[in-house]
């Protein structure tokens, strides 16, 4: 009778959790929608690439297929479907076929952790928590699928039975395991602020503390190096690096099979900007206020949050596009030694630094949303800030292949230059 | 132009990544906002081809109608493709005419000797560039076909410069 009592209870207040029937219903209910709006997002990244990259070169970009060019992903769509499929004779042909859906799914899956809105209070239900799937260990969750991505390109790779695909998927593999290492390392320091792996937690802990980009820049520095390197982009995209690879791990891919596999590139990196701005942004959180992260809920504040997930998450994207048609990419032993010696021996001194000083701090009996707490960690990370960019700035981490060229012989092609000049402009 | 070698003056040690980063990613903001493209739009928007360009045949007419070509056998001749085929044919009166004037498009290498050669001015190269066709014999223009374009013609020099001082 109780639980009946408690049940109807649960069903007239909308600020509580919802029932569990109505649990599955609305679980179910979100994931469409949410997958919905997410492949849409990933379809509209590559179109939004198209003229981020053309305005960048000064061309228009494409504008034939519905106003403006709106419609240019459906008509990729339907172009990649209406293709011929090839399959190479010496593939091996069951991982040949499975490797795009490998690929594809870890990205989607990821997503399903990440809160994009303050919870929506439905009359008559309850509230519901605006994740698709609200896991407590939501976060170790996304470290576990996120690694998973790099399977889909190594089978990729391995079974087309091509060099150039092997080569790319070697890169691969060792780039991924080598990034997902510093973005892990960086990733802890967030975990040790929180003191909690959900997610939702984490949103509400920067609700109260400020954003972690302001407490922990650096970590925000190594796990958006990271992303990029795990969502394979340039600077980082030796795995697909077609001037060298022909194109890498998908050499043997034609039509939608092949085109899985950059729809998992721009599904990775909407889940990387999901992530990126939910450990280090406040996620769904609208800066400089306190109104919207208590109760009551309502749907004006989910939608509002909503949105500003959406332009945090918009702007990330927009930056990973920016920052792929600026750089060149890195040769390879840059990128390893950009991993191993630079970004991992950081994460790990940081780490050290922010765990000691946490618990320094609360032995101190500084309460953790204390100013003496926050400006504590600001000071050590505007020094550590400070530090880690003058050193990087005097140019110790990236070798260009010319410093091993030596001094004595810039001298002599220098002298060389000279004369060349003297004999075509005064001797002539 | 005298042909010069410049040794850049880079640092010999390892440089900074990060601050040209940052250079670079100013720099490509800078084109992304910046309002003037250089797409042309071509179906809609045209590029003004220059006086000189030399593009598919012309062959020009008298009043009545009939091509000025008398079939002197000049151009077949100094063709270095090889491409026009002509049968001179005579009238009654004894003027000359050409029978059989083909030109293969798909061997043409457009040098425009052709026209420089012709006493009568007849054939001519054409500004013009949109010659695609459905079959590869359709790119073998017969006389009718030389005669009824109507595309504006090459000059071949500038008139008031003619021996290209």
């Amino acid at each position: 009778m109780t639980h009946l009592m408690a049940l109807l209870l649960q069903v007239a207040d909308p600020q509580l959790p919802p029932s569990a029937g109505m649990f599955i219903l609305f679980g179910a209910i979100k994931a469409g929608v949410a997958f919905g709006i997410y492949m849409l997002c990933v379809a509209y990244t590559t179109l939004l690439e198209r003229w981020l990259a053309a305005w960048i070169q000064d061309r228009l970009g494409p504008n034939r297929a519905g106003p403006k060019g709106i419609l240019q992903p459906i008509a990729d769509g339907i172009k990649n479907f209406m293709k011929e499929e090839t399959l190479p004779a010496a593939a091996s042909k069951t991982l040949f076929v499975l490797a795009p859906a490998i690929a594809f799914i870890p990205a989607m899956l990821t997503w399903a952790v990440i809160p994009f809105a303050a919870p929506l209070p439905i009359p008559g239900v309850g509230l519901v928590s605006m994740a698709v799937a609200d896991l407590p260990i939501g976060f170790l969750f996304t470290l576990a699928v996120g690694s998973l991505g790099v399977y889909g390109i190594t089978i990729a790779g391995w079974s087309s039975n091509n060099k150039y695909a092997l080569l790319g998927a070697m890169r691969a593999s060792a780039q991924m395991i080598s990034y997902e290492i510093a973005m892990g390392m960086s990733t802890v320091c967030v975990l040790l602020l929180a003191g909690n792996v959900n997610l939702n937690e984490i949103v509400a802990q920067q609700q109260g503390q400020g954003w972690n980009v302001v407490m922990l820049t650096l970590a925000f520095f190594i796990f958006a190096v990271s992303a990029l390197a795990e969502t394979n982009r340039v600077p980082f995209d030796l795995p697909e690096s077609e001037s060298e690879l022909v194109a890498g791990y998908h050499a043997e891919y034609s039509s939608m099979r092949y085109s899985m596999f950059p729809l998992a590139e721009y599904a990775n990196i909407i889940t990387s900007s999901g992530l990126m701005v939910t450990l280090f942004f406040g996620g769904w959180d609208i800066p400089f206020t306190q109104w919207d992260n208590m109760a009551p809920w309502s749907v004006a504040k989910t939608l509002l949050t909503l949105g500003a997930y959406f332009a945090k998450v918009f702007f990330f994207v927009f930056s990973f596009i920016w920052i792929r048609w600026t750089v060149p990419r890195f040769r390879y032993d840059q990128l390893m030694a950009l991993g191993w010696k630079v970004l991992l021996p950081m994460a790990l001194l940081y780490i050290t630094t922010v765990a000691s000083l946490v618990l320094a701090l609360d032995a101190a009996g500084l309460g953790r949303t204390s100013y003496g707490f926050r400006g504590a960690f600001l000071a050590m990370n505007v020094v550590f800030v400070i530090l880690v960019f003058w050193i990087l700035d005097r140019g110790r981490t990236i070798s260009p292949s010319y410093s091993r060229v030596t001094k004595e012989r810039i001298a002599r092609l220098q002298t060389g230059a000279q004369r060349s000049d003297l004999l075509n402009e005064k001797g002539a | 132009m005298a042909i010069t070698t410049r040794v850049v003056d880079r640092p010999t040690d390892q440089s900074s990544y990060v601050r040209a980063t940052f250079q670079g990613l100013a720099l490509t903001f800078k084109h992304l906002v910046d309002p003037h493209k250089v797409t042309v739009q071509y179906p809609e928007e045209k590029w003004d081809i220059g006086p000189r360009w030399r593009g598919t045949h012309r062959m020009l007419t008298t009043e009545d109608g009939k091509a000025k070509c008398v079939a002197c056998g000049l151009c077949p001749t100094v063709c270095p493709a090889n491409c026009i085929k002509l049968v001179p044919g005579e009238d009654e009166q004894g003027n000359r005419y050409p029978v059989v004037f083909d030109i293969d498009e798909f061997r043409c290498i457009f040098c425009g000797y052709c026209q420089e050669v012709c006493p009568e001015e007849a054939i001519h190269l054409g500004r013009h560039y949109e010659n695609a066709e459905y079959e590869r014999k359709d790119f073998v223009y017969d006389l009718k076909r030389l005669t009824s374009q109507t595309h504006p013609v090459c000059e071949m020099w500038d008139p008031a410069d003619p021996k290209g001082e």
